[in-house]
């Protein structure tokens, strides 16, 4: 197979405290080096906090897998830093192709909203997303990324955890308050917690190819096919990498022989005739993906958090996986900083479950619809299903209920513990609990995004003077005023927040609408903010 | 507004006639796909999903209510 890739080694370094046979307690233990694992412990960096990050290997993901990032993720990437790189690096698509056995049955234009700093979405490989991933988990001070470190077993008390882990110098243990599980679908910590991984809405598999097109004008486009001649009663999805590399989904359905359908005496035939027989390829990686929709019982087991494929797995369609683990973390590195600095009780903690699997069962729900259209489960369905494609070529009503996958949008906390109801009456979509809106504003004479103001701390955004920052405890929600600290020049940000003069938000650490109100009262806002702590 | 369930078509004989007729020489499975379609179409044009719903139950419990 040929490489457009090759896989770095990182080095093992025994650690101080296992070659001084100290038994050390960290404040957060991350288990898992995977795009989840490491945006994890640069978050919590970001807000102070120092963790650990164990992997039991030495790489980056083998092959290139999660390939799609949406806006949201890239988002908090860019909190972090590395937005723009990914940006400027990924493949952005806008024309998407459906075709149903040997037409197309319509094309689509994305047409993204204007005026956002990061893109809907782009297309990625993971093996580059981890790269950059690394290089800021190894210039961060607070993050000490631990390769070769298998961990074995682990207790906890209610106020301990204890990690027993192997590396290449033999076996020693660690201590951590938190341990945050990154593990992946197939989670050891979540066997040695016992918890409970269920659902099971529907499972399948499908064959992922990467190949390299090289010599051929291939455009850069979404393509998905329904029932194609080259592989019958089944759904096939074309995607560009970064390279000239493409990635294809071949579903196989649950029956399908992996081993056998991995081979490539039966790979390259099958993609010869998707592509024509005048293109030329070359395979660069191919896996067999199965899996189930399923999510953990509770995101939190104590003093063990899961986060991403380890505590909900997904449908790849709709990229819901990376980018809804993503998220997981936004909203719980804020979280387990306040708790760790005493700032917040648990039940803060608490509302990491209560949020973000709320967020995992609107995937789960959004995974099972496209499945549904995709794999239709009785001749009636498949009926309707045939009914809707052959109507889509000619008829603009029923392209929008051609399910191929929908793209992976944020869930709204909308019926979070932490959002303080509105009393005021608003228009659009920046209801509480709902993650802010980007736009495009002017700070200090110079063009910026209003995201890039937000989510160091809480932020109380002010339309107009009048706010004060109110103060809870050790935190403080600090005053951004349009008009004084930054410029709303083209009136976008203020048409998103359907904002007037007096209106102010009470913004969380993770970016997300609090509170709001048409007028500043300084007892509202500190009850709004105890409130968004969990202190009620 | 909720579902019409009160004789609404003017001229019935001859709505079913075009019905019937408009899947004249079609072969089962056309006839079964024309009746899908029909259903997307007219779907469509009701929009209104709380009607949908309740003319989705009614075919439903009629069906289910009617022995086999």
């Amino acid at each position: 197979m040929l490489n457009t890739y090759t896989y770095p080694e990182f080095a093992y370094v025994q650690s101080p405290e296992q070659a001084a046979g100290q038994l050390k307690r960290h404040p957060v233990v991350i288990i898992g080096a995977g795009p989840i694992g490491m945006t994890q412990a640069l978050d919590l960096a970001a807000r102070g906090v120092a963790s650990v990050i164990l992997d039991d290997n030495n790489t980056v993901s083998i092959g290139s897998r999660a390939v799609c990032y949406a806006k949201r993720p890239l988002e908090i990437w860019d909190r972090l830093g590395l937005g723009e790189g990914y940006a400027q690096r990924g493949i952005q698509w806008k024309v998407g192709k459906v075709f149903f056995r040997n037409d197309l049955a319509y094309q689509f234009d994305l047409l993204p909203e204007a005026h956002h700093k990061m893109p809907a979405m782009i297309n990625l490989q993971q093996y580059y997303l981890e790269e950059e991933l690394v290089k800021a988990c190894d210039a961060s001070p607070l993050v000490d990324l631990r390769w070769k470190h298998k961990l074995l077993s682990l207790e906890q008390t209610d106020e301990v955890a204890t990690l027993t882990v192997e590396t290449p110098d033999g076996i020693f243990k660690l201590q951590a308050d938190w341990v945050i599980a990154a593990d992946g679908a197939n989670s050891d910590t979540r066997r040695m917690v016992g918890a409970d991984f269920t659902g099971h809405f529907f499972q399948d598999r499908f064959l992922i190819a990467d190949v390299v097109i090289s010599k051929t004008e291939f455009p850069t486009e979404r393509w998905f096919w329904f029932d194609p001649p080259f592989h019958r009663n089944q759904s096939v999805l074309l995607h560009k990498e970064c390279d000239n590399v493409w990635r294809i989904d071949f579903q196989l359905g649950w029956d399908a022989d992996p081993a056998e359908e991995k081979k490539p005496e039966n790979v390259i035939p099958r993609i010869q005739a998707m592509l024509g027989p005048d293109v030329e390829f070359e395979l660069e990686w191919v896996s067999v993906y199965q899996f189930a929709c399923r999510r953990v019982d509770n995101l939190r087991h104590g003093r063990v958090l899961f986060t991403g494929d380890a505590a909900h797995q997904v449908s790849p369609f709709g990229a819901r996986g990376a980018n809804t683990g993503v998220q997981d973390c936004d909203n719980l590195s804020w979280k387990l900083a306040l708790i760790l600095k005493g700032d917040a009780p648990l039940a803060l903690l608490d509302t990491y479950h209560e949020e973000r699997a709320f967020a995992a069962d609107d995937n789960l729900l959004n995974s099972t619809r496209s499945t549904d259209f995709i794999t239709p489960k009785s001749r009636a369905s498949l009926r309707l299903r045939n009914a809707v494609l052959e109507l889509a070529r000619t008829e603009p009503f029923a392209r929008p209920l051609v399910n191929s996958g929908r793209l992976s949008t944020p869930t709204p906390y909308v019926q979070s513990s932490l959002n303080t109801p509105d009393v005021d009456a608003f228009e659009g979509a920046m209801k509480p609990g709902t993650n802010c809106a980007d736009a495009p504003i002017r700070k200090d004479g110079q063009d910026a995004w209003l995201l890039n103001q937000l989510g160091q701390g809480f932020t109380l955004l002010s339309f107009g003077p009048g706010a004060e920052a109110v103060t809870v405890g050790h935190v403080t929600a600090q005053v951004l005023e349009v008009g004084k600290d930054i410029v709303d020049a083209q009136g976008i940000l203020a048409q998103r927040y359907d904002a007037q003069p007096g209106t102010v938000y009470l913004i969380r650490p993770d970016q997300h609408v609090a509170a709001r109100w048409r007028a500043f009262d300084a007892t509202a806002a500190q009850a709004a903010l105890a409130r968004a702590l969990a202190l009620h | 507004m909720p579902l019409i369930r009160t004789p609404n078509i003017p001229g019935p004989d001859s709505f079913y006639e075009a019905l019937i007729a408009a899947q004249r020489d079609l072969a089962d499975d056309q006839a079964d796909m024309l009746l899908a379609k029909l259903v997307l179409i007219l779907a469509n044009h009701v929009g209104d999903r709380a009607v949908l719903s309740e003319a989705l139950a009614l075919a439903r419990q009629n069906t289910l209510d009617t022995p086999a």
